[in-house]
């Protein structure tokens, strides 16, 4: 943590040397300590990791296509469902959170920067490395990492391949790279909000990238410490997970889920600000609830610590234990369901319209709900033994990342775009994006629901004869939806050389909140004298 | 406020967080020993001790009568033959018992292994008292050597009144490996550094 202290040390003068010239080139970026430069940067890398996981994703539909092994190795199939896996939770859900954060939180507390802009720059950069050593492990002998994004023991131990070390070192630094960049989020929050911004004036989307901070800085460590754990059970000689020794493989998944089920609450939190952001603009009435969907989030995030379990049904826990990791489950659906029923209430009797960040929110309600009610069913312990492990788990967390995280961060950047390059995006372009996206989505994951009930494992390369249509069906909606994302991608790029209609420093009628009284496109440097919040 | 003091109040509160990040990385740690204490307190994994009891001043329960199961297993990468040469005894709690079994390295290797055992169900383990096991430490076996290994117990009189059944599991490792690397260092030591 020396790196923190340092940083704040200087950035005095950090902040004295990029006022008066901003460097060109590689340099701008690679030196840049400005919030806006690294959300850019941040978001890019998130596009590029989607895209990446993207096509791993492909590959695992064009295997599943038909029955039978065509096209690839199960050996490389199975590394292809673990680093699709690693690559869309660490490399584009929380880096694109951790982007938006950075372009938005600063405007939206009247701040002129993150606190630690030194940091900043730090924990972007060490990711693409971070991503660079997982993805050229794949290219070594005997392959990368393929024993699933949740490397129980002893798949991850005993039974992997060298490329593990490459894999554990790779998770530390983005690890630290999501730590340094929640303590940033945490001092910026505490320490810079302009007069007059008191913690029940704050935007949603702060308020819960504020927990979702603390909730990064609390179980990221664990994760760190349970892969360390791998690392030395496999190269060193020690037994944590290996019964021979007195370890015990279960206790892995207690440690990984210990952080695993707080991270799921990582990659939704900021979701749920920004919807709550998007939909009183287009309902164009204040959001109902605003207290209660703060507390909501609070409770969401503490009570995740005590759910984890509800992953391990079954491993063989006494009664009382499934009973309770049941119960607490269960529990969550109140703050979550207090959340749409809020967000259903703002739309209610609101003049609405249906702009494409509209479009998409409204499109996360309604998946988010499926996902959050099939998660619902997995909860019930009973019934967990038969859907676990099935593509019904996979079809679950499918509509609440995909359809949850995915689609609130593709309503952030179309609500947000506006504002950051100072044109409309190409509405036309944006339409297809949502409607081909939305289609697909659901040709992809809807069935696999019933694929999953009828009995189809995850993570397997082939699947009983019973089960063919279905998965062309599966595999037709996932190509479809990958290539959706190509126009998403012309999208960005027509966007970002500054085409399209300048638009008002309000972008849409019914916006509220301080990054909203800036010019458009927001300049380099924005509130450096801070704005007054009655 | 000024930017001077702006920096001292960031600087407080990053030591701050910085300290929560250390000591959640400690409790990830933290969770191997206490995962065993919690097993052990409530019972809930089936872990017997794996130190020897002593048989002393123990009352024998005649009115009670306790069948217990052996089963033998052999993990993968484990050649030997491994089996109980009783497969189920009935005994009051309090009684001490002797059960051998059998081992026989096949192979044309010396091989080290190590037996885990294991109760179901799992409050069991609690009075499950062994004063002699061939658990308690590892075996080494010459090419095509057999052993006969005794094990001796009494069920605690203690044991709750609805568990009238038990299974004792052994399952048996190959360590050989790790023995030869001799950096085997038990998982609560190394938590504990």
């Amino acid at each position: 943590m020396t790196t923190t202290t340092d940083d704040t040390q200087h950035d005095s003068h950090a902040d004295d040397h990029h006022e008066h010239h901003i460097p060109y080139g590689i340099k701008r970026w690679l030196y840049t300590t400005n919030h806006k430069d690294i959300g850019t940067l941040y978001l890019w890398f998130a596009f590029i990791m989607f895209l990446t996981g993207g096509a791993m994703a492909m590959v695992i539909r064009a295997e599943l296509f038909q029955p039978g092994l065509q096209i690839v190795e199960p050996h490389f199939f199975n590394q292809m469902t673990t680093v699709h896996g690693l690559i869309m939770v660490f490399g584009a859900v929380m880096p694109a959170f951790t982007g938006l954060a950075n372009w938005l939180i600063p405007m939206m507390i009247g701040a002129p920067d993150m606190a630690l802009p030194r940091m900043n720059n730090w924990s972007f950069w060490i990711l693409p490395f971070a991503f660079l050593i997982l993805l050229s492990s794949l290219f070594l002998e005997g392959g990368g990492p393929a024993f699933g994004w949740t490397f129980y023991a002893p798949l991850s131990t005993t039974y992997s391949a060298d490329s593990t070390a490459l894999f554990v070192f790779a998770v530390h630094i983005m690890g630290a790279s999501s730590i340094m960049g929640a303590i940033n989020v945490v001092v910026t929050i505490f320490n810079m909000r302009a007069p007059g911004m008191t913690w029940m004036k704050m935007p949603l989307f702060v308020w819960t990238w504020l927990i979702t901070a603390f909730l990064l800085i609390a179980v990221m460590p664990v994760l760190a410490g349970a892969v360390t754990m791998v690392l030395t059970d496999k190269f060193f000689g020690t037994s944590f997970f290996d019964a021979a020794g007195g370890g015990d493989p279960v206790m892995f998944q207690h440690i990984f889920w210990f952080f695993g089920h707080p991270e799921v609450y990582i990659m939704i939190l900021p979701a749920f600000g920004i919807i709550s952001q998007i939909i009183p603009t287009f309902a164009r009435k204040q959001l109902f609830g605003y207290a209660s969907m703060v507390y909501a989030t609070a409770s969401i995030a503490l009570l995740s610590f005590i759910v984890w379990a509800h992953h391990m049904f079954t491993t063989g826990m006494p009664v009382a234990a499934e009973l309770f990791f049941m119960f607490a489950t269960m529990l969550i659906s109140v703050p979550t369901g207090v959340k749409i029923f809020n967000w259903v209430a703002t739309m209610w009797r609101g003049s609405m319209t249906f702009e494409v960040p509209m479009l998409f929110a409204l499109a996360f309600i309604v998946l988010f709900t499926i996902g959050g009610l099939s998660g619902l069913m997995l909860a019930i312990t009973p019934v967990d033994f038969q859907y676990h492990d099935t593509y019904f788990v996979v079809a679950h967390f499918h509509y609440v990342l995909v359809t949850g995280a995915i689609f609130s961060i593709m309503a952030a950047v179309y609500y947000w775009l506006p504002k950051w390059t100072g044109k409309m995006f190409h509405i036309g372009l944006a339409k297809w994006h949502f409607w081909c996206s939305l289609v697909s989505v659901n040709v992809l994951f809807f069935p696999m629901h019933f694929v999953g009930l009828a009995g189809m494992p995850r993570r397997i390369p082939d699947y009983a004869l019973q089960f063919a249509d279905i998965n062309k069906w599966i595999s037709i909606g996932g190509f479809a939806f990958g290539l959706s994302q190509l126009i998403f991608l012309v999208l960005l790029v027509k966007a970002c050389k500054k085409q399209g209609e300048p638009v008002s420093n309000q972008v849409w009628e019914g916006a509220e909140g301080l990054e909203w009284e800036i010019p458009s496109p927001a300049p380099y440097h924005s509130f450096e004298t801070p704005p007054f919040v009655k | 406020m000024s930017a001077q003091q702006n920096q001292a109040k960031n600087n407080k509160l990053v030591l701050k967080l910085a300290a929560v990040v250390i000591g959640m990385f400690g409790f990830g740690f933290a969770l191997v020993p206490l995962y065993d204490v919690l097993c052990d307190a409530l019972g809930i994994n089936g872990k017997p001790s794996d130190t020897a009891a002593v048989y002393e001043a123990v009352e024998v329960d005649e009115s009670r009568l306790i069948t217990v199961d052996f089963i033998t297993r052999i993990n993968s990468g484990m050649p030997w033959e491994f089996r109980s040469e009783t497969r189920q005894v009935k005994v009051h709690p309090g009684q001490l018992n002797q059960v051998n079994f059998y081992v026989k390295n096949p192979t044309k290797a010396v091989i080290v292994g190590q037996a885990v055992p294991s109760i179901s169900p799992g409050p069991a383990a609690l009075y499950m008292n062994k004063t002699e096991c061939f658990c308690f430490e590892q075996q080494t076996l010459q090419a095509g050597e057999e052993l006969l290994m005794p094990m001796q117990f009494y069920v605690d009189p203690q044991l709750p009144e609805d568990i009238t059944y038990f299974t004792l599991q052994y399952t048996l490792y190959n360590v050989t490996t790790n023995v030869t690397a001799n950096v085997k260092v038990p998982a609560d030591v190394v938590a504990m550094n």
